[in-house]
């Protein structure tokens, strides 16, 4: 009885949603006021259909429906309740379900955070969306119903698989799913802005904070992902350059780019056009993302073409969608005049040239992740595009990109004075260069190579750094007042763009030292062997066979970690045998700090009869920075979001009935 | 390519003039040469295990990633360069083992590709920022008749609140 309701929920949704898509945006374009004001309610209400479909399917995984297929194919009863409810969005059809459950969820919030909006500008956004929606909805209809019935019904059902039974996992793919849906608002208003043919600067100041919100959501989700494959997997990697992570660094990269561009068209009414193709990127990229990792397409391109029914749904819808914006696109953007004038040094071509660098990165990432599926379908050999290649091309461009980082937050906008830019520039690049290159020399490094890659990555964060600090005490030396009160009275979103920088920073000295420092032991341990690696010493107690888990077996080895002989904690790691697959599991166990992580795995049992054990030993060294980076350019966008002007702008256009100095049309009413 | 080789080269050299075998009382490790063990493990990270779901034999436990790990260090043992390896493994299962994939006629977009996109990208930025140069005033869409009078009355009504 529940999937029925959830099943109806769907259909209802669906029927409200295509009302959604057609009548405001044939209102707004015709001016019928009753039309345009069904936006808001079918959005809200289509949003609770979407909600209780979601809660009957998420019920049915609660209470082990095994009629239902979806629950019988990634549940089990002996799965404990919170990876019941992760499994929900685990599957293929349930995280389906979560796309689309998170697009009526953006839409709704537009529709209650918009009151300031005009009434047509309104409806064309969620016009758009409600477009979106209906292909989204009859995509899981048709081909991915999560309520399909299964007949005769199992007693058990089959297992989720083991690698998402973890928390990181069930968390990784709603902030992602955030991320990637949270863009079809900015395409929603950059396709609104065309329709209406008036792409001035408001639409950039409407949708700004909306894409600011997604591309948080984008980074922390990926951060997560990556996370959850340094711990889980059992090896110390962190980003593999695989195709399901591409198609979330993808959209990223463009709604990096598109946020730059934002603040451009917002401050300068400069760049319009490209934001507007950037927004739709930005979202085709999520659709594109999906559409590789749903269609099967990755693990293996003829196995899409025996069942090409899912992967050639999404493949027009993607066409319909990037096609059918940008068919708009090329009508609409040449009436755009080019407004505004900069010259080659100023603020706007140092962003101009950060978002050609950024696209140019995204094109290269795309190229790398298609490439082989390419060969493949047309038959010209199958060849494998991993980590050596992304590495050789990406680095350069991004190397690039943080040369202009430095620069950009210095320039003026319109025109800076190449001179005085450069006075302003010289004590950050001297003390950039000093410590790029002192440093690895400290540290003991002497190999050209590795001195190389080592100055290359400090280099970067210093040169970050130091152009940030220059900043700031570039701003407040011309303000009146003491230290503390000058710095408070920088708005907020000066403080999201030093710390979002910050945050690359971080990043890059995450990686550059764990990649330059890293040390990894790969041995064989008997009972009371040690084995040292980074200063640390392990030594390895024993192992003992638990079944600790509902649904597993684990055996659980015990290394004592040692520093300077004394005991600085025990380490549990251990190997899973998951009672549904009977495929073993690596859970590493971590010794984590600000510093460094110690981190140790266990491989398999080796038969001498003295209960040795194949185990892998590493010492990641600042390895948790490159987390903590994303999380500083989380905080970046959050502090961005917070700026008083959008408090303001909200209150001051929720006053003026016809929302102020936005909106010069006056044609809706 | 033939560059990033003659590198790798040098950074084997000189892992084996730096490192130090140090392993008194200690566990044994798989490897017993831990010169040839650096080299073993990054040319594993090279190769792809083909059985795995895009994992290199580096990285994966699965039985033939331990076969080709092992064979890489008896190839190593035996002297041979990781060139003479890495053909070894490309004539055994095809350009698919390698995550590197070589230079040759299927492959001159993807390695081209980048500098393509870049130059693309800095021919566009070229024309871009010369016509945003070039211009004097500032081409705006006249305002309509009715556009004007909003515009005339918002600004009315600023004054009044501001007085």
């Amino acid at each position: 009885m529940i999937p029925e309701i959830g099943q109806f929920a769907l259909i209802l949704a669906l029927v409200l949603v295509l009302v959604q898509g057609t009548l405001p945006l044939a209102g707004a374009a015709r001016g019928i006021p009753a039309w345009m004001s069904l936006a808001r309610r079918t959005a809200q209400s289509s949003f609770l259909f979407l909600a209780l479909a979601f809660g009957c399917l998420l019920y049915s995984f609660i209470i082990n429906d095994f009629s239902v297929l979806n629950v019988a194919t990634n549940s089990n009863t002996h799965l404990p309740l919170h990876y019941r409810i992760a499994a929900s969005w685990g599957s293929h059809e349930g995280s389906i379900m979560m796309w689309v459950l998170m697009l009526g969820m953006w839409s709704c919030a537009v529709s209650i955070f918009s009151r300031h909006l005009p009434e047509e500008v309104v409806a064309r956004v969620l016009g758009v969306m409600g477009l979106v929606t209906t292909g989204l909805l009859l995509f899981m209809l048709l081909t991915s119903n999560p309520f399909e019935r299964l007949f005769p019904v199992p007693l058990e059902g089959r297992d989720l698989n083991p690698l998402l039974q973890d928390p990181g996992m069930a968390l990784h793919p709603p902030t992602l799913y955030m991320g990637y849906v949270g863009f079809s608002v900015a395409f929603a208003f950059a396709v609104a802005a065309l329709l209406g043919g008036r792409l001035d600067a408001t639409w950039a100041r409407w949708s700004r904070p909306w894409t600011t919100l997604a591309w948080c959501f984008l980074t922390v989700g990926i951060m997560i992902g990556s996370w959850w494959a340094y711990y889980e997997l059992g090896w110390g990697g962190w980003w593999f350059w695989d195709p399901v992570e591409n198609a979330s660094l993808l959209p990223w990269l463009i709604g990096t780019a598109l946020i730059h561009s934002l603040a451009v068209t917002e401050k300068r009414g400069t760049f319009k056009i490209w934001t507007v193709l950037l927004a739709i990127c930005a979202f085709s990229l999520s659709l594109l993302g999906t559409f590789l990792v749903r269609s099967g397409v990755l693990t293996s391109v003829h196995a899409f073409a025996t069942d090409p029914r899912r992967g050639m749904f999404i493949l027009v819808f993607l066409a319909l969608v990037i096609g059918g914006s940008l068919v708009l696109f090329a009508f609409r953007a040449p009436r755009v005049g080019t407004a505004g004038t900069f010259k080659i040094v100023s603020r706007e071509s140092s962003l101009l040239g950060n978002n050609i660098l950024l696209t140019v990165a995204c094109g290269t990432v795309l190229l790398g992740t298609l490439y082989p599926l390419f060969l493949d379908a047309l038959n010209l050999g199958k060849i494998s595009v991993g980590p050596p290649y992304f590495e050789a091309v990406f680095v350069p461009i991004m190397a690039v990109l943080v040369a202009l980082m430095g620069i950009g937050p210095m320039a003026r906008w319109k025109e800076s004075s190449p001179r005085e830019l450069r006075h302003k520039l010289r004590w950050p690049l001297l003390i950039t260069i000093v410590c790029a290159l002192a440093l690895p020399l400290v540290l003991g490094r002497t190999e050209w190579k590795s001195v190389a890659l080592l100055a290359l990555g400090f280099g970067m964060a210093f040169w970050i750094i130091t152009t940030l600090v220059a900043v700031v005490l570039e701003r407040l030396h011309h303000l009146q007042g003491g230290f503390t009160d000058k710095l408070r009275r920088q708005p907020r979103s000066f403080w999201g763009m030093i710390l979002a920088h910050l945050g690359v920073a971080v990043f890059i000295i995450g990686v550059t030292v764990v990649k330059g420092f890293e040390a990894e032991r790969d041995v064989r341990m008997a009972p009371g062997d040690t084995v040292s690696v980074g200063g640390y010493t392990f030594k390895f107690v024993g192992i003992a066979e638990t079944q600790e888990g509902p649904n597993y077996s684990a055996s659980r080895g015990t290394f004592d970690l040692i520093k300077d002989d004394k005991l600085v904690r025990n380490l549990y790691p251990e190997k899973r045998i998951y009672f549904s697959h009977g495929m073993p599991m690596t859970e590493a166990a971590i010794d984590s700090g600000f510093l460094g992580d110690r981190y140790v795995s266990l491989g398999e049992e080796i038969n001498d009869g003295k209960g040795s054990w194949s185990v892998r030993v590493y010492h990641k060294p600042f390895v948790t920075w490159i987390w903590l980076g994303c999380m500083l350019m989380t905080l970046g966008g959050i502090f961005a979001l917070l700026d008083r002007r959008y408090r303001i702008n909200m209150r001051k256009e929720a006053k003026l009935p016809l929302t102020g100095e936005n909106d010069l049309s006056g044609s809706a009413r | 390519m033939k560059r990033a080789i003659n590198s790798f080269f040098c950074v084997a050299i000189f892992c084996f003039l730096n490192a130090a075998p140090v392993w008194a009382n200690e566990a044994i490790p798989t490897e017993t040469d831990p010169v040839a063990q650096k080299r073993a493990m990054e040319l594993a990270a090279k190769l792809r295990c083909l059985v795995c779901q895009n994992q290199s034999i580096a990285e994966s436990d699965a039985e033939l990633a331990v076969d080709l790990r092992q064979q890489v260090r008896e190839q190593i043992a035996e002297g041979k360069s990781d060139k003479e390896i890495i053909k070894f493994m490309t004539d055994r299962y095809g350009d698919f083992v390698l995550y590197q994939p070589p230079v040759k006629g299927t492959t001159i977009f993807l390695w081209a590709g980048p500098l393509i996109l870049l130059l693309l990208g800095l021919v566009g930025m070229f024309f871009l920022l010369r016509k945003h140069a070039g211009k004097a005033g500032e081409a705006t869409v006249p305002l309509t008749d009715a556009e004007r009078a909003r515009a005339a009355a918002l600004l009315r009504e600023r004054s009044d609140s501001e007085v």
